[in-house]
């Protein structure tokens, strides 16, 4: 299976150089990146540290620290459960359960036809309305395991009509 | 004339179909032949009644709610163009739905009234008056204005923010930063997302008036990154707030200057954290910083810095435009001013709830929650966020007021509160909050780093009922390292909920264990 994002080094290097004079430049270079790419490849960090006069290993260090930078390609889709009391207090436990059993895959995994990427977060602040879930920029509420089907599978046929 | 239709595009409303909604109305009004002007308002925050839709008639707004795409025809049919009030989902005006009527909202005054990213709107709401009347006053006396109104932080600690803003004020430096931590990262929180989300230019003109106040030009925004609906909302407004003269040189041709911008977190609950936000701001890991030196004197790349949270500088401009003693005249004791209270968690009328300190927690509850949505009676309360303690019937009558918490050993925090029913098992709770800590630890402290991966695994054996009485002492000592040997509240205060778990529900231990020792024999 070939990557789903398209990027190339080139690319990266501008979005580095259009954003390296901000102050505290390199967590707007770090979003940037992964916006593009969807994940920081390895072969960016070399770029980042020249543009920054910093070692890689500084710059490794900050990607490893904060949950939300990847160094992996994510799927096409990534899917986020929120774990955190609120939605606990509405059944998230049980959604978790069903999310990774439905997709065979476990949080920080991706699953082998490579739809989705699972991650758990704390929180998405719609804890009124839990058990909370993302998927890209969009957050839904209320989900039951079998909205959280419906959703898969709605997912999962717009990808196959776009391909065919 | 057009019919003037509000959507809001808050993050719940969106969560709950917001977007399908709103291509129904747009195609019924097409399909009809009707005139309409969509408004993308904010959430009142009755996130329950969300997506809550309002129309205006000559007799104000109406409203219906909640809505789903599929009623939006019957909506129509029933005469929702008109703002009739036949169909089961008329609510009537929504300022006399008694769950907001009941409610004192200063700071969210203008939440769902107005189109979030319009200047024009914000202005005809009362917008701006708090900085036009700091433009004409000394940095001094807006400091001595916001000392007066009583204010103490809403991130957390509470600590009063005159005094904060007078050590800033007080610092010579070229350049002083004013940050507004919107990192928000206790669960059962969302006061800062409404903010954000229904009325970001007053977080805006706070930020300009503490720039005023302490001599600072530049504000940085740091945003958590689970909130792509915030920040985009947020950069909107920033944008129009430019254009209108209210950033950047020379505001409103006063001569004086002040930039701001949005940073994004990168989901790391530790960077909530003062210090930690910083060290993340300048593009480093979010370790904590030794405390001296105070942020306020050595802060961002060094510099005097203003850290406050998003309701402390939200607050600000009504106390500038009306004055400190119209805020202070509110609440009780020490705590001066309106809370946002953030009901969450298993209840049926979950929202945004601004009341003045005071109340107890069961008036609350009684008065807003409207029991719980499984049905099963409430039986445990996590306030404060996930370093709070979680507090069963025999505490809720504790009055929602700084002190009054702390004496019973909790925290009033960010203002959540997560409602449990009966069906809780508490040492799962407990569990979970020793798990968080593990994942969520800077790595300075051995307290709090290695500290919490113990404390999973003594709860574990706990719950497994492996020497109980034993293991519960051995968590308990544990706990007290945690507490005298940790640089922040992440190590510090993880003992709270987890000690509160098993001292308000010991009767939990034997359940869990039979409920494990029933799982394994499953297996
Ligand atoms: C682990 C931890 C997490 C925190 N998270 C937040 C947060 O998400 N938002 C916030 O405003 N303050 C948070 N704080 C409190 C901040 O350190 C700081 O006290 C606050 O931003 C100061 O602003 P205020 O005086 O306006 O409350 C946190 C503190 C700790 C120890
Ligand atoms: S208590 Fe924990 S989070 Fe706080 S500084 Fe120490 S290790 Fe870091
Ligand atoms: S706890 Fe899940 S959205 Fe806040």
């Amino acid at each position: 299976m070939n990557d789903l994002v398209q990027w190339d080094l080139q690319e990266v290097q501008e979005v580095i150089t259009s954003l390296k004079h901000k102050p505290g430049a390199l967590f707007p270079i770090l979003h940037g990146i992964q916006n593009l790419a969807g994940y920081i490849p390895a072969e960016s960090l070399p770029l980042i540290a020249d543009a920054l006069h910093q070692t890689r290993a500084e710059i490794h260090g900050v990607v490893t620290f904060y949950h939300l930078f990847r160094m992996t390609p994510p799927g096409r889709h990534s899917l986020e459960v929120c774990r955190a009391e609120a939605c606990q207090a509405r059944g998230s436990r049980a959604l978790e359960a069903h999310v990774k059993a439905k997709l065979g895959i476990d949080y920080h995994q991706t699953t082998t036809d490579r739809e989705f990427s699972l991650e758990d977060v704390y929180c998405l602040g719609n804890c009124a309305c839990g058990p909370s879930i993302r998927i890209g920029d969009d957050i839904i509420g209320r989900v039951t395991p079998e909205k959280f089907d419906q959703l898969v599978d709605e997912l999962t046929t717009v990808a196959l009509e776009i391909r065919s | 004339m057009s019919i003037k239709i509000y959507v809001p595009r808050d993050t719940t409303t969106l969560a709950l179909g917001g977007e399908k909604v709103v291509s129904m109305i747009l195609a019924q009004a097409e399909s009809r032949g009707i005139d309409i002007e969509l408004v993308r308002n904010g959430s009142r925050g009755l996130f329950w009644l969300e997506p809550m839709i309002e129309v205006q008639t000559g007799n104000g707004r109406v409203a219906y709610g909640p809505v789903e795409a599929r009623d939006v025809a019957a909506l129509f049919d029933a005469g929702l163009p008109e703002g009739k009030s036949t169909h089961r989902l008329a609510l009537g005006d929504p300022e006399e739905i008694p769950y907001l009527k009941k409610q004192q909202r200063l700071t969210f005054a203008r939440a769902g009234i107005t189109d979030p990213v319009s200047i024009a709107d914000y202005k005809l709401h009362d917008g701006f008056k708090g900085l036009e009347n700091s433009l004409a006053l000394s940095g001094q006396m807006i400091v001595d204005e916001v000392k007066a109104s009583g204010l103490r932080g809403r991130g957390g600690a509470a600590f009063p923010t005159g005094i904060k803003w007078q050590t800033v004020h007080d610092c010579a430096a070229d350049q002083k930063y004013i940050v507004c931590n919107a990192d928000e990262g206790d669960s059962g929180t969302f006061a800062d997302r409404l903010v954000m989300e229904a009325d970001p230019l007053m977080l805006v003109e706070g930020m300009i008036i503490a720039g005023l106040a302490v001599g600072s030009t530049q504000g940085y925004i740091y945003l958590r990154s689970e909130y792509p609906v915030a920040h985009q909302i947020m950069k909107e407004a920033i944008a129009n707030a430019y254009q209108a003269g209210y950033l950047g040189e020379n505001i409103q041709g006063s001569g004086k200057k002040f930039d701001l911008e949005v940073r994004l977190g990168a989901a790391a609950y530790i960077c909530g954290e003062e210090t930690s936000l910083l060290e993340s701001l300048e593009g480093k890991r979010g370790v904590v910083r030794f405390k001296p030196p105070l942020p306020a004197i050595k802060g961002l790349f060094g510099q005097p810095t203003v850290v406050n949270n998003v309701l402390s500088l939200a607050a600000v401009p009504f106390i500038m435009a009306h004055g400190s003693k119209a805020y202070a005249d509110c609440g009780m004791g020490r705590s001066r001013g309106t809370l946002p209270f953030q009901l969450a968690g298993n209840i049926k009328q979950g929202g945004l709830v601004e009341l003045a300190f005071g109340p107890t927690l069961r008036e609350l509850l009684d008065d807003f929650a409207g029991g719980t949505e499984t049905g099963l009676p409430m039986r445990a309360i996590q306030v404060g966020g996930p370093l709070g303690a979680y507090l069963p019937q025999s505490q809720w009558d504790t009055p929602l007021d700084y002190e009054a918490f702390a004496a019973i050993g909790a925290v009033l925090g960010h203002g959540g509160v997560v409602v449990f029913d009966e069906s809780v098992d508490m040492t799962e709770q407990a569990r979970f909050s020793m798990e968080f800590c593990v994942e969520e630890s800077c790595g300075k402290c051995t307290p709090c780093r290695i500290g919490s991966t113990r404390g999973v695994e003594v709860i574990d054996k706990i719950r497994a009922g492996d020497k109980v009485e034993a293991n519960l002492a051995l968590l308990d000592d544990l706990c007290e390292t945690m507490i005298d040997g940790s640089l922040c509240a992440m190590g510090s205060m993880t003992p709270i909920p987890v000690k509160s778990a098993f001292k308000y529900f010991p009767e939990d231990i034997a359940l869990a264990h039979s409920r494990m020792s029933i799982q394994t024999e499953a297996k």
